[in-house]
């Protein structure tokens, strides 16, 4: 069978069949727009030539990998085409889609296009048109409202990405550290606590993995190649190439899976088990780095203890998983060792117990040598970047530290605790009063949408800073619309890597309609509260100089060149041999066995406990990336939705045959909570996903039709997700135990949507 | 020109690179990527494929064009006059990888073109300079030195519809 594999609107056949019908282009773009304003199509050939047009040094604000590169624009201007820094280590001169087709985000016709402020009218609720200076007036004077009526606290800033930083410093000058973003609880929190716990350090972003010179991969549910993360794709394909052995835990055979060694096809929910059960063969075969787990860990004789029941025969039972192939797959970990890596992962807040989960690979990596070796885990470097003078910020009464105080591991603010604290009678004080958010969509990408709504409910006020109509906006009390990163300085990328290396974003061209960088509205808003001395500046080119000229560079040069890499500082990539190293935790060694989370009331090393499983007729719910999207924000960008503008449910044929139901059909999901999806969505039939489960890519089901090209293509995942598995230790939202069933009759029939 | 199927993640990397290098319109695409999928769980394997004009060296839509606009370049490259082409749509019937579309605007047929404009400047194709796994070759077959030709001579290799007898020129290794 194939497949158009990413549901291009107009694949080769169908055109034929469209032109010979005679039906003329326009129709079959379809979803709104026929063209967008910069392409001449009456030009018959692109005629540029790279060498002649300007360049302009960017990092990509697509995703979180931060790929520099350069926009292009021609002589009139018009960006017309973005590459990757050729001497950039996140994407070495070659950008993924999403950063190829960035344009798509400063193109996109849905902008923001104007300051909105909600009114009402004869108990109708609009959004109208407003200048910049009346709308930020309006929020600075609810944040003194707000500071007058309840202390700065009470005002929380929910953010993501780069205009975070500007209004993190912002709200830090107010007086406010109640700042959440949902990368931690809702992403990576659990893997950042499990291995400080275990290594005393975080694996920081991008990954200190050193796939460049690994001998074995093992991915948990991690699906590289799906997930675009640049230079772990780049490092992995070369890889490949040198004969890297890759070992993939994941109940769909995602494309890595394919491209694996040894697929385990794992029952979901079980991870720990077979971690466990590895765990066990590593030590009773003596298969383990004796010598490095001497000289570096802790607790090993509790471990070999520990697991000393947890043999292959024992997962077998739990995970689906053959003892013959746990043997094997533990034994290549083992003849690659120390040059193997199992990946921490990057989302992976599944079940609840994730922290746990993360330690026990955590462990495994310990015991296989892998941290602080080649092809292991490198110890990553970043460059420090001088903060540009300003005075101390005030010390709050409260912070996010104050609301997470049921989750003694977490080291970030929680989200969904800000969300808790919003609303009255949900348990503790109701703290939070009003919200600023900057650059997410937290009706998708926070679970549980009604707890969501009803805070907002419950807000005083709310103000939104996005670059597209996304469907928070449309709760907010004011809509601040913030410029695309093609159009606006930020802060200067100095990211953790083998090598220091930092990378300037400057504008390619001025910003489109009346939208703002989000420093310009950090500082007018500071200026409205008073907050001056702050923001000693007029225009933010002037902070990075600043910086740039304490590290020696200027924003001369890095306009120039776009990425500068520095020499490492902080000694050897990896460890000398025998050398003596005292990790950052307690003890000073890597802990197998954690004294800290015995203390606490936690289990000291992983243990395995059975999930829920599906009922009759429903179907574990398991999301995942698609590599030409970032979540939903991509899934209105014109380049990107032309990839793949819908979802599809993947449905394993045999369960398709006990419900009739066929490939393309448009059916509608429910889950255990009675959760209806809003629209319907495609069924794909396939082999490449288990029985008991079903997947979806996240971020479809738009249903703000502000949105043209994403509005009601395919169902949201996270409309699914309402049933949650708190992590004790760290606050983490466990999303995968949440089971769906099919309705093959349209739910809303007599309903307008 | 080779493609690696073993690296290749089916990113599609390589139809945005081309539409934003060729101006392609949205809706249509010169490359697209396929995925086969055999066997039944768990024992299921798949590949992904990044496809295009094939430039094939017995190229059915030059034989078909009643104007001469579909010919055979310099090099072996296929390619489209388009001021020369009445749009009749011949090629695209006989062409057996669906590669050609009819520009909307324009009206002529439009596909791959290797990337003429930057080959001719020394550069690779947009598909091949931008792809993050590097899973796409390019270069002189016919060239015992050159990187296809040595990795043709190294892998085990097949090339699309090789029964519709147009010899095409992408090789896929597997």
């Amino acid at each position: 069978m194939i497949n158009n594999i990413y549901n291009m609107k107009t694949t080769r056949r169908q055109f034929i069949k469209i032109s010979s019908l005679g039906i003329g282009g326009a129709a079959i773009a379809g979803s709104g727009f026929s063209m967008i304003d910069f392409f001449n199509l009456k030009s018959k050939k692109r005629t540029y030539d790279l060498s002649e047009l300007n360049r302009y040094p960017t990092y990509c604000d697509v995703c979180f990998w931060k790929c520099a590169g350069w926009a292009y624009t021609n002589k009139a201007g018009k960006i017309i085409k973005l590459e990757g820094n050729k001497k950039d280590t996140h994407c070495r001169g070659r950008f993924c889609p999403r950063g190829t087709g960035g344009l798509g985000m400063y193109y996109d016709k849905d902008r923001l296009k104007t300051p909105l402020i909600r009114v009402e009218k004869d108990g109708k609720q609009s959004f109208r048109e407003a200048s910049w200076e009346e709308a930020l007036e309006l929020v600075a004077s609810k944040m003194k409202g707000i500071r007058d009526k309840y202390g700065q606290e009470s005002f929380a800033l929910i953010k993501h990405g780069t205009p975070g930083k500007h209004f993190e410093h912002l709200f830090n000058a107010y007086g406010s550290d109640t700042i959440a973003e949902p990368a931690y609880a809702q992403c990576r929190g659990p893997r950042a606590e499990g291995f400080k716990l275990t290594f005393g350090t975080t694996v920081g972003s991008p990954e200190a993995t050193d796939i460049r010179d690994a001998k074995c991969i093992v991915l948990i549910g991690s699906h590289i190649g799906e997930n675009m993360h640049n230079s772990q794709v780049q490092e992995l394909s070369d890889a490949i190439d040198r004969g890297i052995s890759i070992i993939t835990v994941d109940p769909r055979l995602s494309t890595v899976a394919n491209k694996s060694k040894y697929w385990l096809p794992i029952r979901p929910s079980t991870d720990i088990a077979l971690l466990l059960s590895w765990i066990h063969v590593l030590i009773y075969e003596g298969l383990y780095d004796k010598p490095y787990v001497d000289k570096y860990c802790s607790g090993f004789e509790e471990l070999k203890e520990h697991v000393r029941h947890f043999t292959p025969e024992w997962a077998y039972n739990i995970t689906d998983i053959k003892p013959k192939k746990i043997r094997d797959s533990a034994r290549e970990m083992a003849k690659a060792s120390p040059a193997v890596i199992v990946h921490p992962g990057r989302h992976v807040v599944w079940y609840g117990d994730d922290t746990q989960r993360t330690r026990a690979i955590a462990i495994l990596n310990a015991l296989l040598g892998s941290w602080g070796r080649r092809g292991g885990f490198y110890f990553k470097e970043k460059k420090k970047i001088p903060n540009y003078p300003h005075p101390g910020y005030p010390e709050p009464k409260w912070t996010w530290k104050d609301l997470n105080k049921k989750y003694p591991f977490a080291h970030s603010g929680i989200t969904t605790e800000v969300i808790r604290a919003s609303i009255p009678g949900v348990d503790g004080e109701h703290k939070v009063k009003a919200w600023m958010v900057a650059g997410t969509n937290l009706t998708q990408s926070i679970p549980d949408k009604n707890l969501t709504l009803k805070a907002i409910e419950n807000l005083e006020f709310l103000v939104v800073v996005d670059l597209m109509p996304m469907e928070i906006t449309g709760y907010a009390d004011v809509i601040l619309p913030e410029c695309s990163y093609l159009e606006r300085y930020d802060p200067i990328r100095s990211s953790t890597f083998r090598t220091p290396s930092i990378a300037l974003r400057s504008p390619a061209a001025k910003p489109k309609y009346k939208s703002k960088p989000a420093w310009w509205m950090a500082k007018q808003l500071g200026k409205k509260l008073g907050l001056n001395e702050y923001f000693n500046y007029d225009d933010y080119a002037e902070v990075l100089d600043w910086q740039l000229k304490q590290i020696g560079t200027s924003l001369e040069e890095m306009k120039k060149i776009g990425v500068k890499n520095f020499e490492r500082e902080s000694g050897a990539l990896y460890l000398k041999d025998n050398e003596n190293y005292r990790f950052k935790t307690p003890s000073g060694k890597i802990e197998l066995y954690s004294k800290k989370l015995k203390d606490a009331g936690f289990d000291p090393m992983p243990i395995y406990v059975a999930h829920a499983k599906p009922d009759e007729k429903y179907y574990r719910l398991i999301y995942g990336r698609a590599p030409m999207h970032t979540f939903s924000k991509t899934i209105n960008n014109p380049y990107l939705n032309d990839l793949k503008d819908e979802n599809f449910i993947w449905i394993n044929p045999r369960i398709a045959k006990i419900w009739n139901i066929k490939r393309n059909q448009k059916i509608w999901i429910k889950n255990q909570d009675g959760i209806i999806s809003k629209f319907p969505v495609k069924v794909r039939l396939t082999e490449r996903i288990r029985w008991d489960s079903v997947y979806m890519v996240h971020g479809f089901g738009h249903d703000n039709k502000n949105l043209s090209r994403a509005y009601g293509k395919g169902a949201s995942d996270s409309d699914m997700i309402t049933n949650i598995k708190t992590d004790p230790l760290m606050g983490g939202t466990g999303l995968r135990e949440n089971f769906i069933t099919f309705l093959l009759d349209n739910p809303h029939k007599n309903v307008e949507l | 020109m080779v493609i690696d199927t073993l690296k290749c993640v089916g990113c599609s990397d390589c139809v945005v690179a081309c539409q934003t290098e060729n101006d392609v319109p949205f809706g249509y695409c010169r490359d697209w990527v396929t995925e086969t999928v055999t066997g039944t769980y768990p024992h299921v394997e798949m590949e992904l494929r990044s496809e295009r004009c094939n430039h094939c060296e017995n190229p059915p839509c030059v034989r078909t064009c009643p104007t001469g606009a579909s010919h055979v370049a310099e090099g072996g490259i296929v390619v489209v006059t388009g001021n020369e082409c009445i749009g009749c749509g011949a090629c695209i019937e006989s062409c057996p990888y669906d590669a050609r579309y009819q520009h909307p605007e324009e009206g002529y047929v439009d596909k791959c073109t290797f990337c003429i404009h930057r080959v001719e400047k020394g550069l690779k194709p947009a598909c091949v300079s931008v792809c993050p796994t590097r899973c796409m070759y390019f270069g002189d077959i016919h060239d015992p030195n050159s990187e296809v030709a040595k990795l043709l001579a190294e892998r085990k290799y097949k090339v699309l519809a090789p029964e519709a007898g147009t010899k095409p020129r992408i090789y896929y290794l597997i």
